[in-house]
This record gives structure tokens, sequence and C-alpha cells, in this order.
């Protein structure tokens, strides 16, 4: 009897959410229309936008708000947005979006594999799809474009930075993320390939992945100073991970920054690590460009013009910040 | 006089000699290999304190979240026959609110809004919250404990991020990282001493009241509990808020060591690992009977497993693997099955000396 009476307690629960969900839609969707309704002269551009969960990382939070800021009614664009951690969600909602008549599917898909029979349904409903910030594992044929950052270019610049330095010798702790992520690879690969190119005076004083988290960065660098072992650069694959390495330098008083004894090399400018940046803590932060919008616009521009495009793939500028050059307006401009 | 002796499979009995053991051999094992990883040196840090430092006190200072959470996962595992699986998720949570409550709202403030106690007595308030939460669903409604802490497990990042608006906060005064860190003028990391307190005042209240007798009795057999008097339902109850306060506390230490927050990847698998220790502990997973203090040598041997295979460069990508390897030996040698067929062995042995001597 108990249990019944629990099981139909969680029924009711689940029913209550759904609906709770449902009203939630409901409210968004209406309110759009009164607006479309208002605005209804000016041709409008229906977008909708798959994207990871904002609050994955900074990188997602800024590409967040920057495609919120450009999708605008005032724009021009009557945008609907949808958040998934797994495809299984972000199919769901790429369906019912197609099915809604969206005439742009924006999609960074959290897993490369699974998309075909989406893709073709939306070139069926006349939808067309552009990627961003991830590539998927399907035909070309089956989207507009792709939006995306090269992370093997933003490894080689900040290897050809740290070359630039004409140190005597290289001994680096190379902290890695989360192995088997683009990211990880296209950083690590660029570190790799110079390491073997000029072995003689590029040594790597340890490898280690940290999974993008500072503590484990922390304790792989007091690792290395515990065993006495020199080192001189520190190349950690994001800012994070920068930042539980210098922690573990300042606990035993190793000087670190410009022109001091050990060079550090982050990614991603986050506004915290262009700042540590600027006050000279660091050397060097290359970025992973989370804003894409503009490139989406020009996109669609172009294709509602029934212009052609001159590549699919659209490699996005990507900048690396030195902290001998770098600027309090590069803070605030390119800090995320 | 024959009970007082010493006998073999006493030893084996014990539920300390598991986690004891391997502690032992990862010692043995490093100083085989290279005797300069229990160096311990003293050096001033940047902010020019004197402070200790080498392998052992990385350990040591790493550990300390992992054996704070492998206290209170102890008694929620004893007394409800189930493990909680949204701490990392609640420390998610704690952490975001203490730096919420200093920051004010603002995600770069100049000085802290709130005074850092209040801050993190919210914290560890939001956390007993979810600890009640959890305890609710398990001890009232009768939810397997893994499924019930599978709804914070899911959610609890999500409201981590809604306290700060999805911004990533970052406090510049000192003060807040020395929590996390050192207290100037003191050597030892402060997260150390924070265990060491967390640990004696586990250990008086273990010894003081009646909470081990009562945890262990809901634990063991239900009914019989409630025939004698007790109230199994209000015991696993307080289990779970108890945990919560280890969870507020580890989230505290977790955020002043950075003075920011990660959503994702702060305390990523931490309850992985506070189960691991609990299980290294050589604690029943399905309940009854307990021993924090084996459990917390469990979250140092994890630790000092981990800091092991740092020194080693072991290579990235077969980190998890070498990791596994030994965790699967250590499980498999402290669960209970295995401790009594090593216990008969050495019955037999022993009864064969007799004879012979006979």
């Amino acid at each position: 009897m108990k249990k019944k009476i629990v099981s139909i307690l969680l029924v009711a629960a689940m029913a209550a959410t759904m609906a709770l969900g449902c009203g939630n839609n409901g409210g968004g969707s209406s309110s759009a229309a009164s607006s479309a309704a208002s605005s209804s002269a000016k041709k409008e551009i229906k977008v909708g936008i798959i994207n990871n969960d904002p609050s994955e990382s900074g990188y997602r939070t800024a590409n967040d708000k920057d495609l919120k800021n450009t999708f605008t009614e005032a724009n021009g664009y009557k945008a609907t947005f949808a958040y998934g951690k797994n495809n299984d969600e972000q199919i769901t909602a790429a369906k019912k979006m197609i099915n809604d008549g969206i005439d742009y599917l924006l999609l960074s898909a959290a897993d490369t594999a699974g998309w075909d029979s989406v893709l073709k349904d939306a070139q069926k409903a006349g939808t067309k799809v552009i990627l961003f910030d991830r590539t998927i594992d399907a035909d070309e044929s089956l989207y507009e474009a792709s939006v995306v950052s090269d992370m093997a270019k933003e490894g080689e610049m900040a290897v050809n930075w740290l070359k630039d330095q004409k140190l005597s010798a290289y001994n680096i702790i190379h902290i890695q993320g989360q192995m088997g992520t683009a990211a990880q690879k296209g950083r690590t690969g660029a570190l790799d390939a110079q390491v073997k190119a000029d072995s003689a005076n590029w040594k790597l004083v340890t490898q280690q992945t940290a999974n993008w988290k500072a503590e484990e960065a922390e304790q792989i660098v007091a690792s290395v100073i515990a065993k006495g072992t020199k080192f001189n650069v520190i190349y950690a694959e994001n800012d994070d991970m920068a930042k539980g390495a210098v922690q573990a330098l300042d606990k035993k008083n190793i000087a670190h920054g410009v022109d001091k004894d050990v060079i550090v090399i982050g990614f991603d400018c986050n506004k915290w690590a262009l700042q540590e940046l600027l006050d000279k803590k660091w050397n060097y932060d290359g970025q992973c460009n989370p804003f894409q919008s503009s490139y989406l616009v020009d996109v669609i521009n172009k294709l509602e013009k029934g212009e052609k495009l001159e590549k699919k793939t659209i490699v996005m500028d990507e900048k690396g910040f030195d902290a001998k050059t770098i600027t309090k307006e590069d803070v605030e401009k390119y800090g995320i | 006089m024959e009970k007082t002796k010493f006998q073999v499979k006493d030893l084996f009995k014990n539920q300390f000699m598991i986690p004891l053991a391997a502690l032992l051999a990862l010692v043995l094992f490093n100083l085989i290999m290279d005797p300069s990883f229990f160096a311990i040196t003293f050096s001033p840090n940047a902010q020019g304190t004197m402070v200790f430092g080498g392998q052992l006190v990385t350990i040591i200072d790493y550990g300390s979240e992992l054996a704070l959470l492998a206290m209170g996962m102890a008694l929620v595992t004893a007394a409800s026959g189930g493990q909680d699986i949204s701490v990392g998720a609640g420390i998610a949570v704690s952490g975001s609110l203490i730096l919420r409550v200093l920051c004010g709202g603002n995600s770069r403030p100049e000085s802290l809004q709130a005074p850092i106690f209040v801050a993190v007595l919210c914290g560890i308030l939001a956390a007993m919250a979810i600890g009640a939460f959890n305890g609710m669903l398990v001890a009232y409604f009768k939810i397997q404990p893994m499924v019930a802490t599978l709804i914070m497990f899911t959610a609890g990042r999500s409201i981590a991020s809604w306290f700060n608006n999805n911004e990533l906060p970052v406090l510049t005064d000192p003060a807040f990282g020395y929590a996390g860190n050192t207290i100037p003028g003191c050597p030892i990391p402060s997260p150390v001493l924070i265990a060491i307190l967390c640990m004696i005042i586990m250990a008086l209240i273990l010894k003081f009241t009646n909470l081990k007798l009562y945890v262990q009795a809901a634990g063991i057999n239900e009914r019989s509990a409630r025939l004698n008097g007790l109230n199994p339902t209000v015991i696993k109850f307080a289990t779970y808020v108890i945990l919560g306060v280890f969870v507020g506390i580890a989230g505290f230490i977790k955020v002043s060591r950075l003075s920011t927050i990660n959503y994702t990847s702060i305390a990523k698998d931490i309850e992985m690992d506070a189960i691991l220790a609990v299980a290294l502990g050589g604690n029943p997973l399905g309940g009854g009977k307990f021993s924090i203090a084996a459990s917390v040598i469990g979250a140092y041997v994890i630790q000092f497993l981990t800091q092991t295979l740092y020194k080693f460069d072991v290579s990235s990508a077969a980190l998890p693997a070498y990791k596994a390897v030994v965790v699967i030996i250590l499980v498999v040698a402290s669960a209970p099955a295995v401790r009594e067929w090593f216990q008969s062995k050495f019955k037999k042995i022993k009864s064969n000396d007799k004879k012979e001597v006979a």
C-alpha cells in the first residue's frame, strides 16, 4: 500500500514538473508570437540555436551571451534557444525546431556522431544548418557551413611564441586537459611536434593530464618541485590549470612571469587570466574565440542574398596575448 | 588468558588491516624506489611565510577534503546501506553560494561584501539543506539512496551556476584564501588543520554520544532497532544532514584554494573517491558496522596513490588504468567475504600447528 502511494506521488510530481515545463515553453512562445505580430512588416529570420549547457565553462557562458546579444528581435531575428548536455536532448530539441519551421538551425553538437537523420529531416524541411564551435561526423552536403576554432593553430601560436623567447634551454612542465578532447589534442600536438623537432633544447620535464582541474595541476607541479627537477616553462592547456600550477610555485616562492624564472602559459583568455598577464605574473595566454555570432551572421546574410560561400569550414581569427604587450582594453574586450 | 593473546586471525578480523597494509605497501614501494619521496622541506612561500613542503605535505593537504567526505560517507553508508552520490554537486552548490554572498552579485568585487564566516555559514547551511533533502527521500520515502541522491547529482551544478548568474566570480582579497592555503605565520596548510579539527570533533561525538550505536543498530536491522525504541528513520535522516556539514566545509576549502569556482570541474568525481575510501576502510557498503577512522585512512591511501603515480610520471593516458588496477586489488582484499576466507585459512593453519605440537 505504502509503495503504491509513493509511486502515485512520484507520478504526480513528474506530471507537475512536466506541466511546469510546458507552461514555461508556452509563455515563451506566446510572448515571442506577440512581438512577431508587432514587427511583422519586416521580414524576420527564424533561427533555432542548439547549444551546450552555458554553465559548462566560462567559454560556453561567453558564447551563449554573445549569441543572445546578436540574434535579437531588434536585429531582425526570431531566435529560439535550446541547451542539451547530450545528443539525445539536443536531437529532440532540433526535431521540434525543424517542425516549427525555422529557417536556420545553428548547432553546437554535444557529440560528433548520430546527427545524419536529423540533418536529412532538416534538408527536407528546407531548414539550413550551420555548425558552430564543434564539427560533426556527417556528410558535408548536410550542412551549409561550420564556424570553428582551430585548436592545433592555437597550440602552434603558443609554441611559436615560446620559440621566439629564445631561451637557452626549454624544460617544460606540460599539463594536459582531459585526454581525447579536441582542445587537448590540438594544444598537445603542437608542443609534442616542437619537442620532437628540437629534442636537444626542448625537454618535457613531465607531461600529465590534470583533466582541466586546477587542483590536479597544482599537485602535479608540487610533485615536480619536490623531486627537485629543474624547469623553466609551464605549458598548461587551460587557464584553470595554469592557475593551479602557479599556486604550487607560489608555495615554494618560485618567481614566475615576465623576466622571472618560470614562464607561464595558459589558454582560453578568461578575464582574470588576462589580468594576471597585465600584472606580469603570467607570460602568455592563447585565445579560444567564443564570439562566433559575427561569423554566423555573415554566413546567414550571404545565404539570404543567395551568394555562394567560398568555403564550408570557416576558421575564426584567434589571438594570443603576450604579457609584455597586452593592454587594459584587451582584457575588457577579449576576456571571457 | 587465551582471549587476550595476539592471534594472526585477529589481524584479518580487524578492519584497519587492509587500509593500513595498503598504506604500508605504498610507503615501502616509494622507500625502495626513491626515498626522497619522504623529504619534507621548510622554506618561505611567495608571501614570505615559512611553510612545510614536499610530497607528503601535498598528500595530506589535498587529502583533507576527501577525508572529511569519507567521514560523512561512512555514516551514511552504515545507516542507510547506500551512498550519497551528490557530494560533488553539493560542494559546487555550497562553494558557489559562499562566493555569491561574498561578492554580493558583482562577479569582480573590490572588497568582500560580507564577513567570511557568515558566507561560510550560508554555504554549510546550503549543503545541510541538500543533505536534508536527500535524507528525506531516503529515510521517509524509502527511495534507494543512489536514486534519491541522483536528483541532486544531476541538478546540483546547474543550481550552483544559477546562484552566480552563470558567471565565474573571482575574489581578490587574500584573506579568503587562508582556509585553502596557509595563514600567514603558520607553516602547516590550513586544510590539514581544518580536517584535524573536524576529526577531533567527530571522535568526541562518537565517544560521548550513542551516535555510533544508533547508526549501527539502524543499519544492521531496522525492525529490531525500532523494537528497541530507536527511530531508524530519524537516524538515517540525521546521517545525511551530518554528511551535509562535511560537504559544506569541503566546499569552503575548495573555493578558498583558488578564490574562484568552475562549476563543472570543481570536486568532479569526488563522490566516487569518497565511496572508494569507505570501501577501502573495510566498511560493508550494505550498511551496518562501520569505522570512521578506517575510512579516513582509506581517503589518504587514495591520495597517496595519486601522488605516487604523479611522482613516477605515469603517462596521462595510462593513469586511470594504473589507478584502477590498484583499486581493484585493494577493494577485493578489503571485502568482508575475502577477509573471512583469510581468517578461516589462518584458523586451519593454527589448528594444524596445535596438532603437530600435540
